[in-house]
């Protein structure tokens, strides 16, 4: 019975939670559009999810690395890496089909989260850390293979251009592919048994052993998942902006920590939903897309980042105080 | 037990590290004489070229050079080089700072130790070198960005600058420059909108830029003095289709606008050679090192094949200038996309 | 037979890891480097990595606990900026140190605070906050501005000497022994360690587990300050973006002295040892003009193998154990 309470419960403020952020999204795109009427328009909104969708794909993998207790510091570097890797095979064999370097840069990225998973599970080294000196090792290796050149503009083919800025069906191809990624992640997570699987290793890593779970297995499956995202989205990223420097995307790994924290993911493991990350990804896009737009000075925006932060995470907590009380006094009655 | 053997293995080792030290004085290898260069961070093409044209010089006359630079752009990790540089006895250290005044009481210390001190490019303050080479005047930066995309807007209209950092040092002297130009009667009709900071990041000016074009539909140019901001701007006028709505101009890297300036998003831009910027830097810090100048105004100097320069003032301190910035546009792009 | 593999599992020990590190490492740099034994280069280089090595002291206790504390060199950066706001603004230099102090140890406060007020917060996601927002709080105050015009005598603490022995390894060594006091000499020390080894059974023995984690998260806001201070005096001048990235540092050399991330187990002087093994591994590096980007792989992976070798000196040994039993 209170086991049943408890799961109630808990659905219940997974909803309570999304639907704030939903609500806080509401108010803050409301507030916008009153300042500044271009917010609502569809270019905007166009711009805002492309300008999102990088951080959204990153934010479900990280989600799931999140969900068995671990973090990832290395993905950024890891983007880094795999796109500059990419990038140069694009300038160096421009004949080679687009969709090929892709995926030479996903399996590059899914080879690093693999190495990831290994020091994790096998090598009994802490996510922090493991992560931590394998995004030192991949910033080092992204300078040595590029050799301190940047891929420009003009050694970019159009073909692999337009992976990231073309659009099908009036849609630009990385919001599609932030789409495809999400209906993926939701059938995976709610539908199938290592979906499930991964979850019981996050809550509860003893009884899923007992239970004959390979936790092993399901640590170095999310870290190669994170590794292979960060491929992906790499390589989009020098799409993107027509350009691969090894700086690339330099401490964007806290944007995405961040994005899944606002979702609820929590980091004591075992829970995160993938609509939460959405919102989250998209409340920390808007945020970053709106400021510049309603004139924030730029020096505004960090502390109002970390103030948003610091307060969802903390109206959270109150409000599941609130309601695990309201549940016990309707017990007492 | 286990602790106090810990303990006194763990003095021990410290100890060797520092008393064995004392003793030691190993010669100095007097052969060559030792000339080094300190860039902002690895990784920026526009800083392996300076580096580049600066080991050209110094190899020219025969002598080693070393070339360092921090994985970040941080003044500390210019700090932690400089000591490097000062234990291993170079000759010259000449810098690209991260911040005019952070770098002083390092450089000071390695004057102090005989070593000749330059700065180029971005500059320290006057008291933590002997000269500065300066790339361009930064007046004549900041006027000409100006008077271009007055040209391209045909002097009237809204217009907008997309920066690097807010601190930028540089870009700074430069939009200071801009807004002097600005005030002259002929640019009654424009009206500097914004400035916007992209941070040098990829993902940052895109949207700085985005933003831009919503907040101001009517915004007819956009100054970029900064070789991400600029070729952000590009892409997203690009995207849009916005070109010959939007006008571009700025300072920016060949290669980087390269295909921007073959479209005709970017009627032209400038940028001074950075081989070159390396290059003097190189002769100057010889000139220093064999004594033929000290840093002060009026003296000359042969820089290799640039020629004879000369030192002028620069405020409290002297500086080497390279001269004007070179103009880039769609006749002369595609000779120099490949150099740098 | 087990008195060997006793003193086996002695010299396994993480201190003589790190020793035996450390005395490679001053062999390899003195045989690469003539100038490496030189006093005054010693010197010159403990300077240049001690500043960010106060905050490995507390950082150290927290990581013991279970917790971390990413926001420290957002802290240091809060609280350089407002040191030199108000010397900027006429006030006397020795205030604007208290300022400093007291800003730093406010931040480390608040995040004491908030984590022990809302227990299920990790502390990783609030101090990442923070971390966001003390830097942006530093950017409000000081926008593109530096802030400079401290006095010539308070760029003695960064780069002045007491006899021959700089200034910054003096006052280092004194909180090392305060600190190293404070985990192995006393209750609260043990206390600490056991929190991080059993969070609930600590509170049912009685521990106040909220104070002593207020405690280490305030600490490493004062020591942030005294790292803030340092790194001022070294630059004479402040900037909100400086010390970017000095967390991860501070959270590698702790780990590398063998403070186990899921808390109870660590050891002051080997996190020491660690302070010293990365920073004269660099400094060496550095010497003999090895490309900075390579000594970022070489640091990466010394992280990931340093890390990697007990959990296989641990496998060795169990399957010594086994053979043992075996024979017997």
């Amino acid at each position: 019975m209170e086991k049943l309470l408890k799961k109630k419960n808990n659905i219940q403020l997974d909803q309570f939670r999304e639907l704030g952020l939903l609500l806080f999204i509401i108010i803050i795109s409301i507030m916008v559009q009153i300042r500044n009427p271009s917010f609502l328009t569809g270019e905007n909104i166009n711009d805002l999810l492309k300008n999102t969708a990088i951080l959204s794909i990153l934010s479900v993998g990280m989600m799931l690395v999140l969900v068995t207790r671990g973090i990832d510091l290395s993905i950024a570097a890891n983007m880094a890496f795999s796109g500059m890797l990419a990038s140069i095979i694009v300038r160096d064999f421009p004949q080679i089909h687009p969709v090929l370097i892709m995926l030479i840069g996903i399996s590059a990225g899914t080879l690093s989260g693999f190495i990831n998973g290994l020091l994790i599970s096998k090598g009994k080294i802490l996510p922090i850390i493991a992560t931590l000196g394998m995004m030192y090792v991949l910033r080092g290796s992204t300078f040595l293979i590029s050799k301190g050149q940047w891929v420009s503009a003009y050694q970019f083919t159009d073909g692999f251009k337009k992976m990231a800025t073309g659009t099908n069906w009036g849609i630009n191809n990385l919001i599609l592919i932030a789409v495809a990624v999400y209906a993926l992640a939701y059938y995976f997570i709610n539908h199938t048994r290592t979906g499930r699987r991964i979850y019981a290793t996050g809550s509860n890593p003893d009884s899923a052993k007992i239970s004959g779970i390979n936790t092993d297995r399901m640590v170095i499956l999310v870290y190669s998942i994170m590794g292979m995202l960060s491929g992906l989205t790499g390589v989009l990223w020098m799409a993107r902006f027509a350009s691969a420097q090894s700086d690339s995307a330099m401490g964007y790994e806290m944007n995405v920590i961040a994005a899944c924290v606002l979702g609820g993911v929590s980091m004591s493991g075992g829970s995160g939903k993938v609509g939460g990350i959405l919102l989250g990804s998209l409340l920390f896009g808007i945020l970053n897309n709106t400021l510049p737009l309603i004139n924030v000075s730029p020096f505004w925006q960090n502390a109002i980042q970390g103030a948003v932060i610091l307060l969802a995470v903390i109206a959270n907590v109150l409000a599941k105080r609130g309601m695990t009380k309201r549940n016990l006094n309707r017990r007492d009655r | 037990m286990k602790k106090i053997i810990t303990m006194t293995m763990v003095l021990l080792v410290l100890a060797t590290g520092f008393l064995s030290a004392s003793g030691q004085q190993p010669a100095a290898d007097e052969g060559k004489k030792k000339f080094a260069i300190v860039f902002k961070n690895t990784g920026n093409p526009y800083g392996e070229k300076e580096m580049a044209g600066y080991k050209i010089a110094i190899e020219e006359m025969g002598y080693e050079v070393i070339l360092k630079a921090p994985a970040q752009p941080t003044v500390d990790g210019q700090i932690a080089i400089i000591e490097e540089l000062i234990a291993q006895r170079v000759d010259a250290i000449a810098m690209v700072a991260n911040d005019v005044d952070a770098l002083n009481m390092a450089l000071a210390k390695a004057m102090k130790q005989g070593i000749k001190v330059l700065s180029l490019d971005s500059a320290v303050s006057a008291a933590g070198r002997l000269v500065h080479i300066n790339q361009a005047d930064p007046e004549l930066i900041g006027r000409v960005q100006i008077q271009a995309i007055k040209e391209m807007i045909n002097g009237e209209g809204q217009i907008a600058v997309l920066s690097a950092t807010s601190q930028a040092t540089n870009q700074n002297a430069w939009i200071e420059w801009m807004i002097e130009e600005l005030k002259e009667p002929e640019y009654s009709k424009m009206e500097l909108v914004k400035v916007a900071y992209g941070d040098d990041l990829r993902d940052k000016s895109v949207s700085e830029m985005e933003a831009l074009l919503k907040n101001y539909p009517n915004l007819k140019g956009v100054i970029a003095p900064t070789t991400v901001g600029i070729a952000a701007a590009g892409l997203v006028i690009e995207e849009k289709g916005l070109k010959g709505q939007v006008h571009l101009t700025g300072l920016g890297l060949p290669s980087e606008m390269a295909s921007y300036i073959e479209s005709g998003i970017c009627e032209w831009m400038y940028l001074w050679n950075p081989i070159d910027v390396g290059y003097l830097a190189g002769y100057a810090a010889m000139a220093l090192v064999d004594g033929s100048i000290t840093g002060a105004v009026g003296e000359t100097f042969e820089a290799g094949r640039l020629g004879k320069k000369e030192i002028i003032a620069d405020g409290n301190g002297t500086q080497i200038m390279l001269g004007a910035p070179f103009k880039f546009e769609a006749s002369n792009i595609a000779e120099w996309k490949t150099v740098y | 037979m087990i008195k060997n593999t006793n003193k086996l599992s002695f010299l396994l020990k993480w201190e003589w890891m790190l020793v035996a590190l450390l005395i490679l490492i001053n062999i390899m740099n003195a045989s690469l480097s003539p100038y490496y034994l030189e006093y005054n280069n010693m010197m010159s280089a403990i300077m240049a990595f001690l500043d960010r090595s106060f905050m490995v002291l507390p950082m150290a206790i927290i990581i013991i606990m279970g917790d971390i504390d990413i926001s420290v060199a957002s802290t240091v950066a809060l609280s350089s900026v407002m040191m030199g706001v108000s010397v900027q603004n006429g006030v006397p230099m020795t205030v604007a140190i208290l300022i400093c102090m007291a800003t730093a140890t406010l931040c480390g406060f608040i995040n004491g605070l908030i984590v022990t007020k809302f227990k299920e917060l990790s502390a990783a996601i609030v101090t990442i906050s923070t971390m966001i927002l003390y830097r942006g709080i530093a950017y409000i105050i000081l926008e593109d501005q530096a802030a400079s015009g401290f006095p010539l005598w308070f760029s003695i603490l960064g780069w002045g000497d007491i006899g021959t022995i700089p200034l910054i390894l003096i006052v280092f060594i004194a909180f090392s022994v305060i600190f190293w006091l404070i985990l192995h000499k006393t209750t609260a020390g043990r206390q600490i360690l056991a929190i991080g080894q059993n969070n609930t059974a600590s509170i049912y023995s009685g521990i106040n587990v909220d104070k002593m984690r207020l405690f280490a998260f305030t600490a490493a806001g004062f020591m942030a300050g005294i790292t803030a201070l340092f790194l001022t005096s070294k630059m004479a001048s402040t900037r909100p973006n400086i010390a970017i990235g000095y967390e991860l540092e501070v959270i590698a050399m702790v780990v590398l002295g063998g403070v186990s991330t899921s808390g109870g187990k660590g050891k002051i002087h080997s996190v020491i040892l660690a302070i010293f093994v990365i920073g004269l591994l660099k400094y060496g590096l550095g010497i003999i003009n090895i490309h900075s980007q390579i000594v970022t792989i070489i640091i990466g992976l010394l992280l990931i193998f340093s890390t990697l070798l007990p959990s296989i000196g641990q496998r060795v040994m169990s399957k010594l154990k086994i053979i043992r039993q075996m024979n017997l």
